[in-house]
């Protein structure tokens, strides 16, 4: 019978499915971080259990590390206290920690596809929404909550129903200036911040096929802002050589192995999905949010629409978010003058991203009323960015690059954004107080935001590739 | 986990669309290592100004509600997968939420907690939101063995759906893990097949 990707990866990893009750699904990689994790370690103790496959578990710190001084203990006291937590649980549990200080340490979706424990056919979950990155791979991806990371440290499995799946097609050839980035913020824009709630979205057309590895995780990192369980993409020869030599990939023989399975994860050419959804490439612009979810996004020389033309019953909560941000119906941003510009967080901190930024803002300077942060998603982007002198454009640029961890896209760690002030910013969430209390989040590929540091203002960077 | 059969209640009406998890409970407020104590920082910037002096506008401030029953716009729980969350909303003393749309994340970490979710229509919730305006004391009466919700001023009723599987953990307290380690076998057996 024929399947789609999605329902090929589940059926190989379930170990029990009976009527009436959820699957329980095999989880090879259960990935943690300090935020989610220390309940659940606590539930273990509490139940006298042990982790049952510690060797399938990887830890990092990311959400509270500071991003300057990270050698230093952690100033704020919780923050701290949380991230010797995670070390003393692993160490306990027999969990392999990429703390702080480790060469392989970093925001926890950046670091597993680089160190190729993100493979093609796997399951992957982790305490985290943004997990969804993974299924860049061609991989089944999803964030839990805790009680689900407890429940994955003692029976390495989940129960789960089994997701409906959409198939995203986005075909054609993207304009100069426009990125993945774009791509993700003009669908969640069409369909809205709850139109993918309940699927697993598989991505597919010649745009998407055309990709880079990195574009493909900044895709499926926000399937979730369309309240999806999960995105991948079928795994092809892109995937393969992204994959081939990275530290835990396999390697001999056992690549081999690995490769010709890999090789038959895709959807049948006449698999069912439940729902099906076309965009053409030529139709995105660059793109920028102008509210307080995702949904609210628009091509960035468009207006912000206007309350009365929302439906009846969204208009009260459409109006709160347009206070908040301090826009008007019907106005542009283009030249609005903005605060702060942060590269980074778990959807744009790739090397891609800050080679991207670099060559753009190469020989030019930031404009003066803006503060600028460029935070590498991993030690090993870091180290590759000083490798390639992308640190020596930026410092000249007056950008400031500093050490990795999600940093100012959550407003958990030191790196906030003030009350009021505007930030222009390649993270995935807009929400109220997202970066900081009363912070106002404008959300952007790296291009875009490259194009505000430079001109302080929000800027159509096609406009500035058409001078170069 | 808490066991639930039944609830009659007033209500907390929030009539706000997506509410996300960073207005639930902002990340700041996430560095505790224990569940409790989260229902004190529950919707927090929504309910204190920045010198912590509540917000007398807002719902949670208000003392004419104090139901056990929270009633939200649609696409509750977007965002995060932070159970922290579900925890806060329990933790203030909500037994169950009600929207006509839930995040998927947010509904699964709702059941494993024993906080009941319920999906009802656009037409229930503003039905519900009517009878509150008319009495700020309307009560609702959750049946979750019958799977339905009425509004005890008008007699206006709703089915709900919810899992077999999960309404037999809530009425029976028990949870996932209790489920899957009977079956631990199963799981090794898997393993060595692979």
């Amino acid at each position: 019978m024929s399947k789609t990707l999605v329902e090929k990866i589940w059926d190989a990893h379930v170990v029990k499915s009976e009527p009436g009750f959820p699957d329980i699904l095999y989880i090879d990689t259960h990935l943690i971080h300090e935020v989610t994790s220390p309940q659940a370690f606590d539930g273990l103790r509490k139940r006298g259990l042990p982790v049952f496959r510690p060797q399938q578990t990887v830890a990092t710190a990311d959400h509270n590390v500071p991003t300057i001084d990270q050698l230093l203990p952690i100033k704020e006291e919780l923050s701290r206290y949380q991230v010797d937590m995670l070390t003393k649980n692993c160490a306990e549990f027999g969990i392999e920690l990429y703390g702080l200080g480790h060469p392989f340490q970093g925001i926890v979706h950046v670091i597993g596809p680089e160190l190729g424990i993100t493979l093609p056919g796997k399951t992957m979950v982790c305490g985290d929404s943004h997990t969804s990155t993974h299924g860049a791979f061609g991989a089944i991806a999803f964030g839990i909550g805790t009680s689900q990371v407890e429940q994955v440290f003692a029976t390495q499995c989940l129960l789960q129903q089994k997701p409906k799946t959409m198939k995203i097609e986005v075909n054609g050839t993207l304009g100069k200036g426009v990125s993945a980035k774009d791509i993700i913020l003009y669908i969640i824009s069409k369909i809205s911040a709850a139109g993918g709630t309940g699927y697993f979205i598989e991505y597919a057309g010649s745009a998407i096929e055309a990709l880079s590895m990195e574009a493909r995780m900044t895709i499926c990192n926000m399937s979730i802002e369309m309240g999806a369980r999960g995105g991948l993409i079928a795994p092809d020869q892109t995937t393969f050589d992204y994959v081939k030599g990275r530290e835990f990939a396999p390697a001999g023989a056992e690549w081999d192995k690995a490769l010709s399975y890999w090789k038959t994860l895709y959807s049948d050419a006449d698999a069912k999905f439940d729902s099906v959804l076309t965009f053409k490439a030529e139709d995105i612009a660059p793109m920028i949010t102008y509210g307080t979810n995702p949904g609210m996004g628009m091509g960035i020389q468009e207006n912000i629409p206007s309350t009365t033309s929302q439906p009846d019953k969204e208009q009260l909560s459409y109006q709160k978010a347009l206070d908040y941000m301090g826009f008007e119906d019907d106005s542009s941003l283009i030249g609005k003058p903005v605060d702060y510009v942060f590269i980074g967080s778990c959807t744009n901190s790739r090397i891609e991203d800050l080679r991207e930024v670099a060559e753009f803002v190469k020989g030019k300077q930031k404009a003066e009323n803006v503060t600028v942060w460029i935070v590498p998603g991993s030690k090993q982007v870091e180290q590759q960015a000083k490798n390639e002198g992308l640190d020596r454009i930026f410092e000249q640029a007056g950008f400031q690059l500093r050490e990795p961890g999600c940093s100012a896209c959550l407003g958990m760690n030191e790196d906030k954004i003030p009350a009021g002030k505007y930030c222009v910013s390649t993270s995935n969430r807009n929400f109220e107080g997202r970066q900081g209390p009363d912070a106002r989040t404008l959300l952007v590929s790296p291009l875009t935001a490259a194009a505000a540091a430079v001109t302080g203002r929000i800027t159509d960077v096609r406009e500035m590739l058409t001078e170069a | 986990m808490k066991k639930f059969e039944r609830l009659i209640s007033a209500i907390v009406p929030l009539n706000i669309e997506n509410i996300d998890t960073d207005q639930i409970i902002p990340a700041r407020f996430l560095k505790a290592t224990t569940r409790e104590g989260f229902g004190e920082n529950l919707f927090r910037d929504w309910r204190y100004n920045g010198d912590n002096t509540p917000k007398p506008d807002f719902v949670l401030n208000d003392p004419t509600y104090n139901g056990q029953i929270l009633v939200a716009g649609k696409n509750f729980g977007c965002g995060s997968s932070r159970e922290h969350a579900a925890w806060a909303i329990q933790d203030a003393g909500f037994d169950v939420v009600i929207s006509s749309f839930f995040a998927d994340i947010f509904k699964g970490n709702a059941l494993n907690n024993g906080l009941l979710p319920i999906q009802v229509s656009d037409d229930f919730l503003s039905a519900i939101y009517t009878a509150v305006s008319k009495n700020h004391k309307a009560q609702l009466d959750v049946d979750l063995e019958n799977q339905t919700v009425t509004i005890k001023d008008t007699g206006e009723k709703a089915d709900f759906e919810i899992n077999a599987y999960k309404k037999s953990c809530l009425i029976n307290g028990y949870d996932d893990i209790d489920f899957i380690l009977n079956q631990k076998h199963l799981i090794e057996e898997f393993e060595q097949a692979k």
